[in-house]
């Protein structure tokens, strides 16, 4: 070989470090964003109650005592200091949104209970079968995905008809069938399920096939688009066989769209988890949120509100991250 | 599903190449393909050619697009694609390769013991063509691994070797990289060195050169004759001619799934005996077409009748023009520099370059669609980058503008009559009722040799070469002085390039309209230009005459350039 011009540029060491720095920047950055959406988010549901028509400490005295009368100034005044309502209105919001840093979210009017402890207990299972959720949905619709897609008309029809089918079945639906095939029927798994491993099985899935569904929709669009482009005739042209070309190549590049629904998945299925947890008898936060909003115990709902925007926030700050790992082009982009 | 039919009845219609005039007689063929049918559905695109392929030897496969020469690439490696019935007498792979050579009983489990070790394959633009989210080394090592060739530290080692070897500096460095950071040139070698990894006897290389500057592809072509030097056998795909004539033994000019014209290299191309060899060759720009039509049909080449220049008060006059771009690190990149050119009326100036050059934002500074920061362009004298929107726009219809891909600048939902009457509006003598702009949007499409059947079709259903006609008109709609052309024929197919040239120079001659003619490839530079400038990362580095800057170059630079440009004469 001839001696051949050199392509002059920057060295890969000063590159990676320029875009390590900069990766570390964005990052700041995203925490800085997601921190301020949290508090923005409290201001919000701070703001919300105080516009409930009608005196807070009334509505508790009522609370506890199941009536509805009004009550002498001395009556209220201890309800009052209780819950700091004796202070100005920017004092009380301060007080909140600092408390918030110190992990405090308030005072449950119905149990006397910080609002922590009332969430805390119930927020684990609900975690649980969100998180467990998101990840037999991904094996799912992958599954369907990587068996399916120009593998044939035949195949290809029940893969994407399987796709639409399970997206538009809504869980409740699919939750009360899974029960009555299932546990009342073919007594497999309990009825009352508690939140044991056999009792999380059917919760799990009613919540993952509809996900699975849109997931595997936008995946196939994507993997179909991908199996015709020229890096894979050239894999193949290296003698790769159908399966490998699948999963080596074409799977990296067509996974994007489902990570972006992925972050807004998560905190819709945290949200969505309460129809799940009713009918499954399922610890959780959902039926915490149910009796609070019954009850109208403000601090409890305003903190589950706050629980769901720091998953999404969250999830969207993972989502931000798994994008650089999955095509490091997105970092160098931004 | 890619069926393969032995069909051993059918005659034979061998059509070897004569013994070569330069002595360099070949030896037994690698590949020999006897009547290669391939269809998709009831559609027949390659019909019957035979061919073969010797080691240490090119045979080159031309062809414009449609043509079939990309199908009979991909059905020697067993990947016709979905739908596609191949048959054949014979293709054979000799000797002693699995299935007895005879590639048309392969199963898709021994094609894949073939693929990348007996055949390896090189596509066009590595940067679509190599896996953008994985390690350069991995990809040029896949081969090695899907073969069971040596242990995970033996082949990084011969990853870095495979690289060193195609000439990318620093290989250990580049091999942890990922494609998209590599330069173009860099990029298509690593491509290579993926596939002559496993040292394979046949390499088929699809249109390896085809996105490469002039001086980059010279230096793939480099590689690929070294290659062959060694022993290789080549099928080079190519629409190229001159590419072509650098690196290949033989041609095969297809044409309609056909071979129209076999035999060795230094023959077809000087001595065709097809009409159809001929007007490819014709259709090719170059320092010995300018002045005349590409297109000859059976007259001899007429000279243009061309209207004086007039050079007088320029029309354009562009004066030290500055533009600095931000990249996305915060370091400002200087992309035009200090560069000046004046345009007289009925004028061609050409301005080569490749790409990053700087040469199509001077060519926006120039439309007005670019603020530089320093410099101004002046308009028959008058200011025409300093004006603000609102001053500039009665002035715009001076200036037309016609770009590489038409099929971007049109709105897909219009039909061509509504974009050319739409252009008309917005020109200084706009149509007063639809009788005239359809009487108007007649007169244009004949000027651009289309007709009234194109009306009513949107620019989906038009050809590459009419969509350029399209826009072509659309540019003319407004009467304008001036039309920057930028890249105009560069996508299009060489027989429709030479007749868009043909075209832009008809129209020079009768309107007298000026061209600020963009352009990478020196050919259609010299044929079409009156004056050039050549830039280099943003400056002009050399103006003149055509004729004084391709026959006399000063600037090293130029002169680099005109080194590597592969020519037909190189035919050997």
């Amino acid at each position: 070989m001839s001696a051949v011009t050199l392509d002059t540029g920057p060295t890969v060491a000063r590159l990676s470090a320029r875009s390590g720095v900069r990766t570390a920047r964005t990052v700041a950055l995203k925490v800085v964003t997601a921190v301020l959406v949290l508090i923005a988010a409290a201001s919000v549901t701070f703001f919300a109650q105080l516009l409930i028509p009608g005196d807070r400490a009334t509505t508790i005295l009522n609370l506890k005592t199941g009536r509805a009368q009004t009550y002498s100034p001395s009556e209220l005044a201890p309800v009052k200091a209780k819950f700091g309502f004796d202070h100005p209105v920017l004092v009380q919001y301060l007080h909140y949104v600092g408390g918030l840093f110190k992990g405090n979210l308030g005072t449950s009017y119905t149990q006397y209970r910080p609002v922590t402890q009332v969430i805390g207990s119930e927020i684990v299972p609900s975690l649980v079968l969100t998180l467990l959720a998101l990840v037999v949905a991904w094996v799912l619709a992958l599954t369907v995905t990587l068996l399916t897609v120009k593998r044939g008309r035949v195949a290809t029809a029940l893969g994407s008809g399987w796709e639409s089918l399970t997206a538009s079945l809504p869980p409740y639906w699919i939750g009360v069938v899974l029960l009555v095939v299932f546990s009342v029927e073919l007594r497999i798994f309990p009825v009352i399920g508690g939140d044991g491993v056999s009792g999380t099985v059917l919760p799990v899935l009613t919540l993952a096939i509809p996900l699975a569904g849109f997931l595997g929709q936008v995946t196939r669009d994507e993997f179909e688009k991908v199996l015709d482009q020229p890096f894979i005739t050239t894999a193949r042209t290296r003698g790769m066989g159908d399966t490998a070309v699948r999963l080596r190549h074409a799977l990296r590049h067509s996974v994007i769209p489902a990570i972006t629904l992925s972050g807004w998945a998560l905190g819709a299925l945290l949200s969505g988890a309460v129809i799940a947890e009713n009918i499954f008898g399922r610890p959780g936060i959902g039926q915490v949120l149910v009796t609070a909003v019954n009850t109208r115990d403000v601090p409890t709902v305003s903190g589950i509100v706050l629980v769901v925007a720091a998953v999404y926030v969250v999830a969207n700050l993972l989502v931000d991250l798994t994008y650089r790992l999955v095509d490091p082009r997105l970092g160098a982009r931004s | 599903m890619t069926v393969l039919n032995a069909r051993t009845t059918a005659s034979t219609r061998a059509n070897t190449p004569a013994t070569t005039d330069t002595g360099h007689q070949a030896g037994d063929a690698l590949l020999t393909v006897e009547n290669l049918r391939v269809s998709f559905g009831p559609a027949e695109v390659v019909k019957g050619i035979s061919f073969t392929a010797h080691a240490g030897r090119c045979l080159a496969i031309v062809g414009e697009s449609g043509s079939g020469k990309s199908v009979t690439a991909r059905t020697l490696v067993g990947l016709t694609g979905p739908g596609s019935r191949v048959q054949a007498d014979r293709i054979t792979l000799d000797p002693g390769s699995p299935g007895e050579g005879d590639l048309t009983a392969l199963g898709e489990r021994a094609w894949r013991g073939v693929r990348g070790k007996e055949i390896g394959f090189v596509l066009q633009d590595a940067l679509v063509s190599l896996d953008q989210l994985r390690r350069v080394g991995d990809e040029v090592g896949e081969p090695l691994r899907l073969h069971g060739w040596g242990d995970r530290s033996a082949r990084t080692e011969r990853v870095v070797e495979l690289l060193e070897s195609v000439g990318v500096p620093e290989p250990e460095m580049r091999a942890r990289q990922r494609p998209y950071e590599l330069s173009g040139g860099l990029r298509q070698r690593a491509l290579i060195a993926s596939a002559i990894a496993l040292d394979p006897r046949l390499l088929i290389a699809d249109e390896p050169t085809t996105a490469l500057d002039v001086t980059v592809q010279a230096q793939v072509l480099d590689l690929l004759a070294a290659s062959k030097a060694r022993g290789t056998s080549i099928i080079l795909i190519s629409h190229d001619l001159s590419v072509v004539a650098r690196l290949a033994d033989d041609v095969a000019v297809m044409r309609h799934g056909e071979i129209v014209e076999y035999g060795p290299t230094r023959q077809v191309l000087r001595r065709p005996q097809h009409e159809y060899t001929q007007a490819l060759l014709d259709a090719v720009p170059s320092e010995h077409t300018r002045g005349t039509r590409l297109v000859r049909g059976d007259a001899p080449a007429a000279p243009r009748k061309r209207r004086p220049v007039d050079r007088g008060r320029p029309l354009l006059d562009a004066r030290n023009l500055t533009k600095v771009y931000r990249g996305p690190d915060g370091v400002d990149r200087t992309v035009v520099q200090d560069v000046s050119f004046e345009l007289f009326g009925g004028e061609t100036l050409g301005i080569v370059g490749e790409s990053g050059s700087g040469k199509t934002t001077a060519a926006k500074i120039a439309l007005a669609l670019l603020a530089p920061e320093g410099g101004e362009v002046l308009l028959r004298g008058a200011a025409w980058s300093t004006l603000t929107q609102r001053q500039r726009r009665p002035l715009r219809s001076r200036v037309g503008v016609v770009y590489q891909d038409p099929l971007s600048s049109f709105d897909p939902r219009w039909s061509v009559g509504r974009i050319l009457g739409d252009a008309l509006s917005r020109g200084p003598k706009p149509p007063s009722s639809k009788a005239e702009t359809r009487d108007r949007v007649f007169r244009l499409l004949e000027q651009v040799g289309l007709g009234a059947e194109h009306l009513d079709a949107g620019p989906l259903r038009l050809s590459g070469g009419q969509r350029q006609r399209v826009a072509i008109a659309r540019a003319l709609a407004p009467e304008p002085e001036l039309i920057v052309c930028d890249e105009p024929v560069s996508a299009l197919d060489v027989s429709v390039q030479a007749q868009v040239l043909d075209l832009l120079t008809d129209l020079q001659d009768d309107l007298g309209v000026s061209y600020l003619f963009i352009s990478h490839d020196l050919g259609v530079i010299h044929h079409m230009s009156d004056r050039v400038l050549v830039m280099k990362d943003g400056k002009v580095v050399e103006r003149g005459t055509a004729d004084e800057i391709f026959t006399r170059p000063q600037h090293a630079y130029t002169q680099r350039l005109l080194t590597a440009l592969p020519r037909l004469e190189q035919a050997s």
